[in-house]
């Protein structure tokens, strides 16, 4: 499929094999930000605001989950997901969708300790003007989230980066299958330990464009944003 | 413009009230009443208690001992009071878009929030700033943008906390002609401050307050005519209350 050819000449070439992992790549770190925004920016709020015994630990838990190794999420997802595990009758194994849930487990945390800081900060401007005008709990989240937005960019990227520059989970539970389950991270292993280097670097100059794109986007919009909202 | 309903929250009751922070107290067995009618004005040092005083009163400081009334109610949410904070924060949004939040945090039917929303903003003249990002708004105008946003709230006793604190004189006539607009619809206006100047010019009733007891009360003219008691004579006096 790829032969002698450079990285350049892939891309510019729209070579279809190259294009088809990085599809599936955004595809399955994009899933997995949005999951995990949809699961952390809740919690990290929830645990900004509430105050119950044992809450300083499960913030410096929470901080700790942001360093944790993907190859272990990935160890434990696989044994939730693997036919005698708990988790196997719903047959994701070696699926993208695995590889969503390993990069959600990897990201949630990121997203909802960036969150918990983030709101707390805030809160301590908000709190006196959202209890004089009588707010309750689920509206002053929701208030918080929102005017914290362009922070929380931040932590989505921040999220986004993790997801797309991991290898070791996707690997183990999506099994790195050609046309299938191939990213781009596990497609660069594959083909480095293989020694075609072109794809490999062409798929890291990709990746990392990718990269680039989206933070200029996020800048971009984050600009535009706070020129309207202040 | 029509004078409002009799208000509910009044007459607001201050009974032996104590708020202490540690074993610090910032109101020590303050009694207190206020009544509908002109504005009532706290004034007195840094420190006295004025801002206790004021959340207290708003419900948002719950008192160590002694008793708080709404209308003779204990409980009473703050449905039909409002307070403008000293430095209030300004909601990520546009002038508009932070009145339509109080609108719709004090449940104004959301067909009529875009008209009374208008109407807010013009009373307190951010008409013509109404898309501009609240945070972008100098100060004078983020404390008349605090105030359209607590009269959102429909009040029947409107708290203020020192809102011309660092404002130069035309931002500062420009709050106090708004606040005799709203005492002249018939809200009770209770307001802190510590410009004297503003106190004469404002004032129904005054009430001093120094180290958290309520020191002397009254109507303005005769505390500033003829003051009962020392502390008060010092203070008119520009010495030093310490």
């Amino acid at each position: 499929m790829i032969g002698d050819v450079s990285a350049l000449q892939l891309i510019i070439s729209g070579d279809a094999g190259l294009f088809a992992i990085v599809k599936l790549s955004l595809a399955v770190s994009l899933s997995a930000v949005l999951l995990a925004a949809l699961i952390g920016m809740p919690l990290g709020a929830a645990l900004a605001l509430t105050r119950f015994p044992g809450r300083e630990g499960v913030i410096v838990l929470l901080n700790a989950l942001m360093g944790l190794p993907p190859v272990v999420v990935g160890l434990a997802v696989f044994l939730l997901l693997s036919r005698s595990g708990p988790l196997g009758s719903w047959g994701l194994l070696f699926t993208p969708q695995a590889m969503v849930i390993a990069q959600t487990v990897l990201v949630a945390p990121v997203v909802a300790a960036l969150t918990r800081q983030t709101v707390e900060d805030l809160w301590v401007d908000y709190r006196d003007e959202l209890a004089a005008m009588n707010i309750g709990a689920l509206r002053g989240v929701a208030t918080l989230l929102w005017d914290a937005r362009f922070s929380l960019t931040t932590a989505l990227l921040a999220g986004f980066g993790r997801a797309a520059a991991e290898v070791g989970a996707i690997i183990i539970v999506g099994g790195n299958i050609d046309g299938f389950t191939r990213t781009m991270t596990t497609a660069i292993a594959l083909e480095t330990s293989k020694g075609d280097l072109p794809l490999a670097i062409g798929l890291g100059l990709v990746l990392i464009g990718i990269v680039l794109a989206i933070n200029a986007l996020a800048w971009v919009v984050r600009r535009i944003g706070e020129r309207y909202a202040g | 413009m029509s004078m409002r309903t009799p208000a509910l929250d009044l007459p607001l009751l201050f009974v032996d009230v104590r708020i202490s922070a540690g074993d610090t107290a910032i109101l020590d067995r303050l009694t207190l009443r206020l009544e509908a009618g002109a504005p009532t004005l706290l004034i007195g040092p840094n420190g006295s208690g004025k801002t206790t005083l004021l959340r207290a009163a708003m419900g948002l400081l719950a008192p160590s001992s002694g008793l708080i009334t709404w209308g003779g109610r204990e409980h009473s949410p703050p449905t039909r009071r409002a307070i403008v904070f000293q430095r209030p924060t300004m909601l990520r949004r546009s002038a508009a878009g932070n009145v339509r939040y109080a609108l719709a945090a004090a449940d104004v039917p959301r067909d009529k929030r875009a008209r009374r929303t208008e109407e807010l903003l013009a009373d307190v003249g951010l008409s013509s700033l109404a898309h501009r990002p609240a945070r972008r708004l100098s100060g004078g105008e983020q404390q008349r943008l605090a105030l359209a946003r607590a009269l959102a709230r429909n009040p029947d006793i409107l708290f203020l906390d020192e809102p011309t604190a660092s404002l130069d004189p035309y931002a500062t006539k420009a709050i106090e002609d708004i606040v005799r607009a709203v005492a002249a619809r018939g809200v009770k206006v209770v307001m802190a401050t510590h410009d004297l100047g503003q106190a004469h010019r404002l004032a129904g009733d005054i009430v001093l307050l120094h180290r958290g007891r309520v020191v002397e009360t009254g109507a303005a003219e005769g505390f500033f005519a003829s003051p009962q008691t020392a502390e008060a004579r010092k203070f008119i006096a520009g010495e030093l209350l310490v």
